[in-house]
């Protein structure tokens, strides 16, 4: 099936791009139980070969289970890609209780891979928190599921209880003396509790605002002042395979430094927007917005104008950089970044002036209130750009945008190459004086669509020198 | 009896932020000053292990490990703006003005300073354009949604936010959008009013609330650009220390009632001194205009207070103004009591003594001090007593136990703070010695200190 029916398909899952999504000639590691629509049970699960890899890891030691996923280079999918292996090994030894959290927050604009492991393969991620809980030696696992995701919060909750009654989760897993709990919790809608301290406030029960690093690193002072493993839903999902096939199976897949596979959920304007798994650093962001098997092309055959690459946070991409390859380092040398992917895909009809607003709303929304550059200047940057949006804006508007822009991010930001600019591009990553990411992102979108599209700006907004109807208090000089 | 962990955190004259007190700060460094001269002479020549010395734009300068790097920095006289640090309480990193520059393997990294510890050999610039660059832009930020409104705001003065913003402020802005709107002055208790509008949600009241004085009762609400600082639905801001939050609030959100519109800080005459309503006897700077008591404010006094007051201690000057207060000393006459001058009435408490020291010689005479005079007074009414050589004397209400009952030694505030146990007889901390409660809550709350009760009442502990 190569195409989506919209009155058959349907009714067999719901959703659209389950079925036939993921054909069979393509790898898949997370993904292998989409194709069934009863995938989120426990039947279905262990006729596919569930909860093995746990049985594989526990036959060994949690340092030999540590080693093998550190062997596997698992990248973390959360959005820094820093190794899931490594990261373990951060934790102080000696100190109880230690925790893992599952960061199942996920909140990027056009971000939507985790909800559907967790709605479509709650199992999985299940088995992965245990192998990692067993692995890294935790003692209790949390897992935090975004406020706006029900039919995760059920599927999950339906799992957890199922894994309980047949003795895989609680005390002594499945005969041995490995013993863990899982603790389901429901987040209650901000974005910023993605950020993995935020979260940890979060669970804690006080507002969801970001911990300064140094010194709540939480692999040393984490939940509840433990050391806590704050890993992404897609990078658990990942283990059950590495456990089971262990990691020279999973860097077959892919370029050696970034191993395996990796969801990419694409929205905008293509025709097939949907969660693909694509091999991870050799697929090009050409291959998934114009592959048969993936986006299948621009929608009404218009142009591609601009694209987001990795999550409303990154830096925009344009048709110059679609041959660079899912490898972070290439995204980052090229002016963006993979984050949590997502990809977002703007056609020749988008207004990008309009789409930067919309992004840099979000954002202001979303800012928790703690760092005065993203409260004041996100807010700030939002209604500057509405008033360009909405026709009143002058050019020394564009100037400001600049400058509170530099407040957020001092020094120069990275942007894409622009052929038709005749633009250099300007490595990741920027500099900041936020704690957190959110308030470098309200500014990122509106930089990109300023420097790769300055004349549509240009365009809006009013020359200081002929505005004519904003009104000028009386005697002063024009 | 003090364990090594208990260090006492350094001394900072800043706590008071007000420039009016400045000479009071002064006094206080001149104290420190020979306390640290005298401990000098005795302290062994080894090197402390917790020193490090930081290179702060261009010279070295020594500091205690785990200070962070705004404490080191204002200690050496290189003022880097800040609003949410305070010294006496935990950093947040909120208000990002203190931004400096750390030399990072990376190149030099802007960090804020509040919440970056020191390390031996670390450069730091507070000086380079970058760092000039981004407070300026701090600033501009932080004034966006202020209201400006310092002719008429109690604060306008005295008040950090605008020095800060005359010191390292861009000079103007180009915010030209609507700002935030909220009613103006709402009363949060009988106490404290807020201005939601002036405030720069700093978290200094909120972190004080929580983790100074323990009462949880304003908080954070709503979320981005319209977070505002809130008491929880039907529960105002009832605390013993509320009027700290006024005193520690960089702007003028928080405003105590019998202040506000009553004086400008730079119409204050002040005298530094100590508040006599408990006998923890905190520091305090007593304000006043046109002959009138306006205002205390407490001064950090490392031995005692450390800035805080209790609401009490705070806002009892206003008897001092009533009508009802005797204001001149009386005698007692054949017609009754007669107002008389402070003459007059030494020379008839003179005569007094005198004919009853003749008449029956000392111990004819009891004398009876204020439970209420400082230590000082006691000393001096004790030296009159001893030159007379009457031994008949009090100075207690006599609901205390004596001295020593455990066949310990006194102990002075800071050796409480710092002793592993405490054992409390009785009294109920927080009613009759609020500051010393702020202080033995440190303590027990930091872990230093086990706070052991006995008392047939539920206490405030």
């Amino acid at each position: 099936m190569s195409t989506f029916n919209e009155s058959t398909d349907r009714v067999v899952s719901p959703y659209p791009w389950a079925p036939g999504y993921y054909p069979s000639d393509r790898p898949a590691i997370v993904t292998s139980r989409f194709q069934y629509e009863d995938g989120h049970t426990l039947e279905r699960y262990l006729a596919t070969g569930g909860y093995e890899g746990l049985r594989a890891a526990l036959a060994k030691s949690p340092s030999e289970v540590a080693d093998e996923v550190k062997n596997s280079t698992l990248l973390g999918r959360g959005g820094a890609g820093f190794p899931a292996g490594t990261k373990w090994g951060f934790t102080p030894q000696g100190v109880w209780p230690r925790y893992l959290v599952v960061n199942g927050d996920e909140s990027e604009p056009g971000t939507y891979k985790d909800r559907l492991l967790m709605e479509c393969d709650p199992h999985q991620l299940i088995e992965g928190s245990l192998i990692a809980s067993y692995a890294a030696g935790l003692s209790q696992c949390f897992l935090y599921i975004r406020g706006e995701m029900p039919l995760a919060h059920e599927r999950v909750a339906t799992a957890l209880n199922d894994a309980y009654a047949a003795g895989y989760i609680g005390t002594n897993i499945l005969g041995t003396d490995f013993s863990v709990d899982i603790v389901l919790h429901y987040g209650a809608g901000a974005y910023v509790v993605g950020e993995e301290t935020a979260l940890i406030e979060s669970l804690e029960g006080e507002r969801g605002m970001p911990r300064l690093k140094p010194p709540y690193f939480p692999a040393a002072v984490g939940l509840y002042g433990q050391p806590t493993i704050v890993n992404n839903v897609e990078t658990l999902a990942n283990l059950p395979f590495i456990a089971k096939e262990g990691s020279a199976a999973y860097t077959a897949i892919g370029t050696p430094t970034s191993p395996g596979t990796r969801m990419i959920a694409v929205s905008g304007h293509v025709v097939r927007p949907g969660v693909y798994e694509i091999v991870n650093g050799s697929t090009t962001f050409r291959d998934l917005l114009y592959g048969d098997d993936f986006a299948q092309g621009i929608r009404d055959g218009n142009d591609l104008k601009a694209f987001v690459p990795g999550g409303g946070s990154a830096p925009w991409f344009t048709a110059d950089q679609l041959d660079i390859p899912f490898e972070g380092p290439q995204a980052g040398a090229a002016g963006s970044m993979l984050g949590s992917g997502a990809v977002m895909v703007m056609d020749s009809t988008t207004d990008i002036p309009a789409a930067a607003l919309t992004l840099v709303r979000f954002y202001a929304h979303e800012s928790c209130g703690k760092c005065v550059p993203c409260r004041e200047g996100g807010t700030w940057l939002y209604r500057l750009v509405q008033r360009i949006v909405d026709g009143y804006g002058t050019d020394a508007d564009l100037e400001t945008i600049r400058q509170v822009g530099e407040s957020i991010c001092p020094g120069d930001m990275p942007h894409a190459s622009s052929e038709r600019l005749g633009l250099d591009a300007v490595p990741f990553p920027y500099k900041m004086t936020t704690i957190c990411f959110v308030g470098p992102s309200a500014y990122v979108p509106i930089h990109s669509a300023l420097t790769l599209f300055p004349e549509e700006f240009e365009a809006l907004v009013t020359k200081r020198a002929e505005r004519r109807h904003i009104p000028v208090m009386a005697g002063v000089a024009e | 009896m003090s364990d090594e962990t208990t260090d006492t955190p350094a001394p900072d004259a800043d706590v008071i932020t007000d420039e009016v007190v400045a000479d009071v700060e002064a006094a206080h460094g001149e104290l420190a000053d020979e306390a640290e001269a005298a401990e000098a002479v005795e302290a062994e020549p080894e090197p402390d292990p917790n020193l490090v010395t930081l290179n702060l734009n261009g010279r070295d300068v020594a500091a205690r490990k785990g200070d962070m790097v705004i404490a080191a920095a204002l200690q050496a006289d290189e003022y880097v703006p800040h609003f949410c640090y305070h010294p006496r309480m935990s950093p947040v990193g909120m208000c990002r003005q203190c931004m400096v520059e750390v030399e990072g393997p990376r190149g030099p990294m802007m960090v804020v300073s509040c919440m970056t510890p020191v390390a031996d050999g670390q450069v730091v610039r507070t000086d380079t354009p970058q760092v000039k660059r981004a407070q300026e832009g701090m600033l501009e930020l932080l004034l966006a949604n202020h209201p400006l409104d310092c002719p008429v705001c109690d604060k306008g003065g005295e008040c950090p936010l605008q020095d800060q913003a005359f010191s390292h402020g861009p000079g103007e802005s180009r915010y030209v959008e609507e700002k935030r709107h909220y009613e103006k002055p709402i009363p949060i208790s009988d106490l404290v009013y807020l201005d939601r509008e002036r405030c720069i949600l700093c978290d200094r009241c909120t972190r004080f609330a929580d983790e100074v004085a323990g009462d949880k009762l304003i908080h954070f609400i709503s979320r981005g650009n319209d977070t505002q600082v809130m008491t929880f639905p039907d529960e105002p801001f009832v605390s013993y220390f509320s009027g700290n939050t006024v005193q520690i609030c960089p702007v003028g959100a928080l405003t105590a009632k019998p202040y506000r519109f009553k004086a400008r800080p730079w119409d204050l005459a002040q005298r530094e001194s100590t508040c006599t309503t408990c006998s923890v006897g905190c520091r305090t700077v007593i304000q006043s205009s046109r002959d009138e008591l306006l205002r205390y404010q407490g001064v950090d006094s490392d031995p005692v207070n450390w800035g805080w007051l209790c609401d009490r201690g705070r806002f009892n000057f206003e008897a001092v103004n009533s009508d009802l207060r005797l204001a001149a000393p009386m005698v007692k006459s054949d017609t009754g009591l007669v107002t008389a001058s402070w003459n007059a009435a030494l020379r008839a408490a003179a005569t007094l003594v005198t004919e009853a020291l003749a008449d029956g010689g000392p111990d004819s005479i009891g004398l009876l001090g204020g439970a209420r005079g400082s230590n000082e007074d006691a000393f001096a009414w004790a030296q009159l007593a001893d030159s007379i050589g009457i031994s008949y004397r009090d100075a207690q209400l006599g609901d205390g136990l004596p001295a020593g009952i455990l066949g310990l030694d006194r102990a002075t505030i800071d050796d409480a703070a710092t002793a592993a146990t405490v054992i409390l007889l009785g009294p109920d901390l927080k009613e009759e010695l609020p500051v010393l409660y702020l202080r033995l809550r440190d303590a027990a709350e930091k872990k230093h200190t086990r706070i052991i009760e006995f008392s047939t009442l539920e206490t405030g502990m």
